[in-house]
């Protein structure tokens, strides 16, 4: 037995480290057709990575200070060793997260990865979503300009919009009767520690649950279903390492390059990565001329901004708001399909997806502009749609002439 | 409760009430940037330390860092100096901002990142569009920025410009500004200078954009050689999987 075998069996002993090597990796096998939408699962992880270690290193020389949080992120552009190569990893990946979050959870609704018996990973996979959407929110008033500001403003005003104790939760959330520096100083400990913490734990066990029962596919067929009579292996399946993981190389460096084009020629993406009105350091007495949120935000800014206020209150539409995350979670019971993937669906789900995503993308561009009346006409269709989507499914899909399923995966 | 919901409700309702109020806006000129012209740069940031940095500070900013635009040190040390004593300071200014508030009507912005949040075209233009009004504190207004607190710092360069107007409906408009005393530059010479100033007002929104450039180009060679290795070491593996 070789020194290293002789280490591994005393770690063995006393940690599981080859077997949980093997259930995660060498022996957990995947479905042999994983396509293009399949790379986003491990993009996600590795941006989430990204975003852990540039955000270290932005907290050493960030100051959670609202008279130096501005000058502190000017300091690290100019005067701290590649602090502006590492700003900009953070604040790219910030953008990239939710582009890779967005295509990922596309993927799972074309493929029915939500369905029985993967209905956790999926819940899972929302709170993740939902956690990364308040980590956004939370990092973006630290640079402390004028969007900061007055978005931390409106979205924090939202809560004040809740009936009877809405004004004394605002107040509670910012610790301020304005957002001021108590408010900074707690949404920078969120930030760096709070919702990171919770972000990994979810991460975790989205994975452990996915891994218990095995990746869905394109096909939306089991291929534990099929298994090798002697070997148990499914038929169907590879081994994630190294099948997947030379393959998801492949994937990682051509969103590298993406990601690299945005950093070094773009990093400000024409105002959506980077706003222009967030370079003017914060000023509570000056409401900038157009608040908008960042752009993975927006389709919910809009389905806010579409519903008509009631007495004057806008609780409404943070009630549209609210819902149209929370119905995601009940999408695994809503489903009544017979099959799972896109490819065995029948005309009247692939028409409901469609209009779906159409809404979804019209919604996120109609909350970059300021509303006008035709606008919000719009932003009122596309909600409804958005609503209908989740809310007409149990009736669509079982009615919808869906194609048999193949035994086992195709091509 | 009832003031939170009206302030919430004014903060969803202000970009339609502002578009509204003040949707005009003039057509920019385009700017001269080139950020590989360190003459221009150098002569950019004489103007900027010239007629700027007496009001506006750029507090992010380090004398020291021109260097990186050409200037040596002493260059530095000898001909740009005026506010501070060593080249490893920020650029402040001695006014307060309570002074300037009192003086201007509004405290100057700080200049370090303006290039960034106004864009070279609105500033180019901007310059180069103050014209006389005497119904103002200062005898000047603009129009790309009306009732500007900023008096015509360049006026002796520039000269003074009157406006000519057009009528469109009942309202007089101004259709174009005419330069009625001309300063001690030619017109396209304040154009080119007022180019090098926006030229360098850009660079200095971010000094390390063109080392940002730079690298890229190398790392996406890298990444682009790294796919090759990357794509056939994942069709070797793949060959057994059918």
């Amino acid at each position: 037995m070789s020194a290293m075998q002789k280490l591994m069996g005393w770690i063995d002993d006393r940690l599981p480290l080859t077997a949980t090597y093997k259930a995660h990796l060498s022996e957990y096998y995947a479905p042999k057709n994983f396509n293009f939408w399949y790379f986003f699962g491990s993009l996600a992880l590795l941006v989430l990575v990204i975003q852990i270690v540039t955000g270290i290193f932005l907290t050493m020389n960030y100051k959670p200070d609202s008279e130096l949080a501005f000058y502190s992120v000017e300091y690290i552009m100019r005067d701290v060793e590649w602090g502006w190569l590492i700003r900009y990893m953070h604040s790219t990946g910030a953008s990239m997260f939710f582009v890779v979050v967005y295509l990922h959870m596309f993927r799972g609704l074309m493929y029915g990865s939500y369905r029985k018996p993967r209905e956790l990973i999926w819940i899972f996979g929302v709170l993740i979503y939902l956690m990364l959407m308040a980590e956004a929110f939370l990092g973006y008033l630290l640079p402390w300009g004028q969007m900061s500001y007055w978005g931390a403003q409106v979205i924090v005003n939202l809560f004040a919009a809740v009936p009877v104790i809405g004004e004394d939760l605002s107040i509670w959330i910012r610790g301020d009767y304005v957002i001021s520096d108590a408010t900074l100083n707690r949404f920078f400990a969120f930030h760096v520690i709070a919702l990171p913490l919770v972000l990994i734990a979810l991460v975790v066990v989205h994975l452990v649950a996915l891994h218990e029962v095995g990746s869905n596919n394109p096909d939306g067929v089991e291929i534990k279903k099929h298994k090798d009579p002697v070997t148990h292996i499914p038929l169907d399946g590879i081994p994630f390492h190294p099948y997947y993981t030379v393959k998801d190389i492949v994937g990682v460096v051509v969103f590298l390059m993406v990601f690299s084009a945005v950093l070094f020629f773009a990093p400000a993406m024409g105002g959506y990565f980077l706003e222009a009105a967030n370079f003017v350091p914060a000023d509570p007495l000056k409401t900038p001329e157009h608040i908008a949120p960042l752009w993975y935000f927006t389709p919910f800014y809009a389905i806010l901004r579409a519903v008509p206020p009631l007495f004057g209150s806008q609780f409404p539409g943070v009630v549209a708001m609210g819902l149209s995350i929370v119905l995601m979670f009940f999408l695994p019971w809503l489903d009544r399909s017979k099959v799972k993937s896109i490819r065995y669906r029948g005309p009247i789900y692939k028409i409901f997806l469609a209009a779906f995503i159409v809404s979804f993308i019209g919604l996120g561009y109609l909350g970059l502009l300021p509303s006008t009346p035709v606008a919000t006409i719009f932003a009122q269709v596309f909600s409804v749609i958005y609503f209908l989507f989740f809310l007409l499914m149990p009736w669509y899909t079982s009615i919808d002439k869906t194609k048999p399923e193949p035994e086992r995966v195709t091509g | 409760m009832k003031r939170v919901k009206n302030f919430l409700f004014l903060l969803l309702a202000a970009p339609a009430v502002a578009m509204a109020a003040g949707g005009h806006s003039v057509p920019l000129d385009k700017a001269p940037v080139n950020l590989a012209d360190n003459e221009s740069l150098q002569r950019g940031a004489r103007m900027f330390v010239n007629y700027c940095l007496n009001c506006h500070s750029a507090q992010a900013m380090r004398y020291s860092r021109l260097q990186d635009i050409g200037l040596t040190e002493d260059q530095i040390k000898d001909n740009l100096l005026f506010a501070a004593e060593k080249p490893g300071e920020l650029m402040k200014v001695g006014m307060t901002k309570a002074d300037g508030k009192a003086w201007f009507g509004a405290t100057p912005p700080d200049l370090s990142v303006i290039a960034r949040s106004r864009g070279a075209d609105w500033l180019y233009t901007y310059l180069r569009s103050f014209y006389r009004d005497d119904t103002r504190a200062t005898g000047w207004n603009n129009t790309v920025f009306d009732k500007v607190g900023m008096p015509h710092v360049m006026w002796s360069l520039q000269g003074e410009m009157v406006p000519v107007y057009k009528k469109e409906g009942e309202h007089e408009v101004i259709e174009r500004l005419e330069l009625a005393k001309p300063g001690s530059v030619t017109v396209a010479e304040y154009d080119a200078m007022v180019g090098d100033l926006v030229n360098y007002l850009v660079w200095m929104g971010e000094p390390a954009q063109v080392e940002r450039k730079q690298l890229g180009v190398i790392v996406l060679l890298f990444l682009a050689g790294f796919f090759i290795i990357a794509y056939y070491l994942k069709k070797e593996f793949w060959k057994d999987v059918h």
